[in-house]
């Protein structure tokens, strides 16, 4: 047996990867297996899962409610909603709002993060090589200052300008908590860049402008896009800061689960409500990757 | 080169540099302040016991916050080591090693980065319902013996999310790595488990030290994955600063939170210059 374990490569590699895998499955995987079921079952009166197969939960979060009588209605009635919104129909916009917020602000934090880290990655990336070390610590202090502490840091500020409790006030909490994460990955692949290029451009007569487009920014890219990646998905995902710095009416998809599961006790619609946010986060990550690349050197390194 | 560069952007990096420090500074300066209802500042605190650091010291009187401080070390220290030891061996694996599902075991490795973590928590916390649902029907047992969440339940799960990244700073570390220096000491008549012991380890050792620190991290600052596993005796700190956010917010929390701030700001003081000794 030891002799067969010492010659076999594949067997060695099984057993070197089984212990992390098999806590992954059961802990990663058969949870979001065990999400997608409880989705297509219903609640009982005590709030228990009863694991049959209805498609109750996401009907209701399409907007369909017990007035819509047929497909039919419940497309007219959405039309109407959006036409002319004072219209009653059987269509309820309660939670298309709920989803279209949720990826408004995540969209709005991304560009808002790279419009405002990336003069700052290039700053640190172009400083002085004894200077750049201390430019990024000053980076990581704030983002290892607890996400919670981070959101209550922000609280006075937004009260002080009459902000808390605004949506403006979940923003800019947003863009603070995200930050980080977007000038970090942006800052890796500047810091990669030789400085020959900007060189060599402005010997074949670019201006800052023109280096800034065609070398800069292209080699910059998969930085840009591990950031947004690391910036997008969580944003879609949280509900403290909006709980936090939106107040209880502003709601998000992370507060809609997450109430569903705590005070409403319906953990068959929080399901569904979540395997629609990972389908909305997965579509919108596919497009944009598709579309930039994975910027995965960078994510790895 | 930094001479061509524009003022604009030194403008701007310290605006952005302003724009993270500003509510950190704030939030200390709190930590002081006379007026209970911590509002406005209402000058600094001067009271017995320990006069402007009395916040400081109701909060180390303070139970409730001593046991959450306990809890979230106690949590991530042992989180760390079974997701530092699992992550390492599951690196090697896949660094070195073809075996069958490894396709699977690297994909694997990206589901803490492609999905919200609201997903996993909730899904985390269905597994645990049903599965102790399921044990204590079955064994019929006393209300005292019920399993139910607690600070188990979140170690298991933060060593669930922390072994991914452990397994990617190792790889990367690997990647670099000169394997003729193994192959001279077996051919020096090292056994594998001496060569592993006294030249794989020491040399991967950065990349490893470097996950443990990932995944020590992750876990004092994790939120969501704790906020649904965590039961009644195992409240963490952002748990309980959570909590408290949502009612009254004495000068204690500023307390608290600056003390935070000066451990981590310590810790990465001296995490530094190991890394700089190290290379």
């Amino acid at each position: 047996m030891l002799q067969r374990l010492r010659e076999s490569k594949s067997l060695q590699g099984t057993l070197l990867a089984t212990p992390a895998m098999l806590w992954m499955i059961v802990l990663l995987i058969v949870p979001l297996i065990l999400i997608v079921i409880t989705s297509f079952g219903r609640r009982d009166p005590d709030g228990n899962v009863i694991y049959t197969f209805t498609l109750d939960n996401y009907v209701r979060l399409a907007g369909a409610t017990e007035e819509c009588q047929t497909l039919g209605d419940f497309l007219s009635g959405a039309v109407q909603a959006v036409v002319n919104p004072a219209a009653p129909t059987c269509f309820n916009s309660l939670y298309a709002d709920i989803l279209l917020r949720s990826l408004w602000l995540a969209l709005m934090t991304t560009i808002a993060t790279i419009v405002l880290g990336y003069p700052l990655a290039y700053y640190v990336a172009r400083a002085p090589a004894k200077r750049r070390n201390l430019l990024l610590f000053m980076i990581l202090i704030p983002l290892w200052t607890n996400f919670v502490i981070r959101v209550y840091a922000w609280m006075r500020i937004l009260r002080t300008f009459d902000l808390l409790y605004t949506p403006e006030a979940v923003l800019i909490g947003m863009i603070y908590e995200f930050i980080p994460f977007m000038i970090l990955p942006m800052y890796t692949s500047l810091e990669k860049i030789d400085p020959a290029l900007y060189e060599a451009a402005a010997d074949l007569g670019a201006n800052s402008l023109r280096t800034f487009l065609r070398v800069t920014l292209p080699l910059s890219l998969p930085g840009v896009v591990a950031g947004t990646l690391l910036v997008f998905v969580p944003v879609m995902g949280t509900f403290v800061v909006s709980d936090i710095l939106g107040g209880r009416q502003y709601v998000l998809v992370g507060n809609l689960i997450q109430r569903q599961f705590l005070d409403a006790r319906d953990p068959t619609f929080g399901s569904a409500a979540s395997i629609i946010l990972m389908g909305m986060t997965l579509i919108v990550m596919i497009i944009y990757t598709r579309k930039f690349g994975l910027g995965e050197e960078v994510v790895v390194t | 080169m930094s001479s061509r560069r524009s003022p604009y952007l030194t403008l701007t990096a310290i605006l952005v540099y302003a724009f993270l420090y500003l509510p950190i500074v704030i939030l200390v300066v709190f930590a002081f302040n006379s007026s209970r209802q911590n509002i406005q500042f209402e000058g600094i605190v001067n009271r017995e016991p320990c006069g402007p650091f009395y916040w400081f010291c109701q909060l180390f009187q303070n139970k409730d916050a001593m046991d959450a401080t306990w809890n979230t070390l106690r949590i991530a220290v042992v989180s760390t080591l079974i997701s530092t030891v699992l992550g390492t061996m599951a690196a090697l694996a896949l660094q070195r090693h073809t075996f069958r599902l490894k396709l699977f075991a690297e994909t694997s490795l990206y589901i803490p980065i492609v999905i919200p973590e609201i997903v996993m928590g909730i899904g985390i916390l269905v597994l645990f319902n049903a599965v102790f649902r399921f044990i204590n029907t079955t064994f019929d047992l006393e209300p005292a013996q019920r399993l139910a969440l607690g600070i188990g339940t979140v170690i298991v799960s933060h060593t669930a999310f922390s072994i991914p990244f452990v397994t990617l700073t190792v790889r990367a570390r690997l990647h670099s790595f000169d394997r003729a220096v193994e192959e001279a000491a077996a051919d020096l008549g090292a056994n594998e488990w001496m060569t592993f012991r006294r030249i794989t380890l020491p040399l991967i050792l950065p990349g490893v030290l470097a996950g443990a620190m990932l995944a020590f991290t992750l876990s004092l600052d994790d939120f969501i994955i704790t906020f649904f596993t965590s039961g009644p005796g195992s409240t963490t700190l952002p748990i309980y600063v959570y909590g408290l956010l949502r009612r009254t917010v004495t000068p204690e929390v500023n307390a608290l939170s600056t003390v935070w701030i000066l451990v981590v700001f310590v810790a990465l003081l001296i995490s530094n210059r190991v890394q700089r000794r190290a290379s």
